[in-house]
């Protein structure tokens, strides 16, 4: 399957944007993902292994969070995973 | 110290979506390249705020919108270089909300306060780090270009 890397975390893929994995399931393409580029582990993941609050990941056009088996769903090579930082903010302090 | 560089077009599509939205907050994502004097904006995409609950001073893209987003920048050849928003009556500087919702590191975060419904001021900020604890904004100038060239 093909995993997008997002422009602020390309500084630890070697600047790559797009990266192929072989890989049975989402959480299968993620240690890949970070087996390969070890430094991705701490920006996608809390110390406890939970994916970080404010990082969003896509198969495709499905939010991982919502799907039934979340990390655990199946994937194909021709299923695409989006890592997407989430974006918010505005004027009134918090 | 990096800047903006980005079009007149991108600049003034940026300020015209905050007085469209006023007095709620506009978003939106920069697409751009990477130059090692910092981003190259070539064009600006709007996006739908969320925060529905509270749009005069909360702005949040859905991340289904940014995944559409980005498909389309890596199909134009470009990457997501940064985000912007407006500041309904409010200065054109971040604040701790901003910064704690601020995760693309690297990327810039455009701000143009609007004044009873006019574009006034519009400033950048790079969110500047490595990681979570210790990400800041610096301010970077803007260079607005009348043309594209590079």
């Amino acid at each position: 399957m093909t995993i997008f890397i997002p422009t602020p975390l390309r500084v630890y893929t070697a600047g790559k944007d797009t990266l192929e994995v072989n890989a049975a399931t989402i959480a299968g393409a993620l240690d890949e993902l970070t087996l390969a580029y070890p430094d991705l582990r701490k920006h996608l993941f809390t110390s406890e292994g939970k994916v970080r609050a404010f990082v969003n990941i896509y198969l495709n056009d499905e939010d991982v969070r919502y799907l039934p088996e979340k990390e655990a769903t199946q994937v194909s090579p021709g299923d695409t995973l989006s890592i997407i930082p989430s974006i918010a903010g505005g004027r009134q302090p918090r | 110290m990096s800047e903006l560089r980005l079009s007149r077009a991108v600049y003034d599509a940026m300020r015209a979506h905050g007085e469209e939205t006023y007095p709620y907050e506009c978003c939106g994502a920069l697409l751009g390249r990477s130059t090692p004097d910092g981003w190259w904006i070539e064009a600006s995409v709007r996006a739908g705020n969320t925060r529905t609950d509270s749009a005069h001073n909360r702005y949040q893209i859905s991340p289904g919108e940014l995944v559409k987003i980005e498909r389309e920048s890596r199909r134009q050849g470009l990457s997501i270089a940064g985000f912007y928003h407006s500041h309904p009556d409010h200065p054109a500087q971040w604040s701790r909300t901003d910064l704690a919702e601020a995760h693309w590191l690297g990327c810039s975060y455009v701000i143009t306060a609007v004044a009873n419904g006019k574009a006034a001021a519009t400033n950048s900020f790079r969110l500047a780090g490595d990681t979570e604890e210790n990400k800041r904004f610096e301010s970077e100038p803007i260079a607005v270009k009348d043309s594209a060239s590079k």
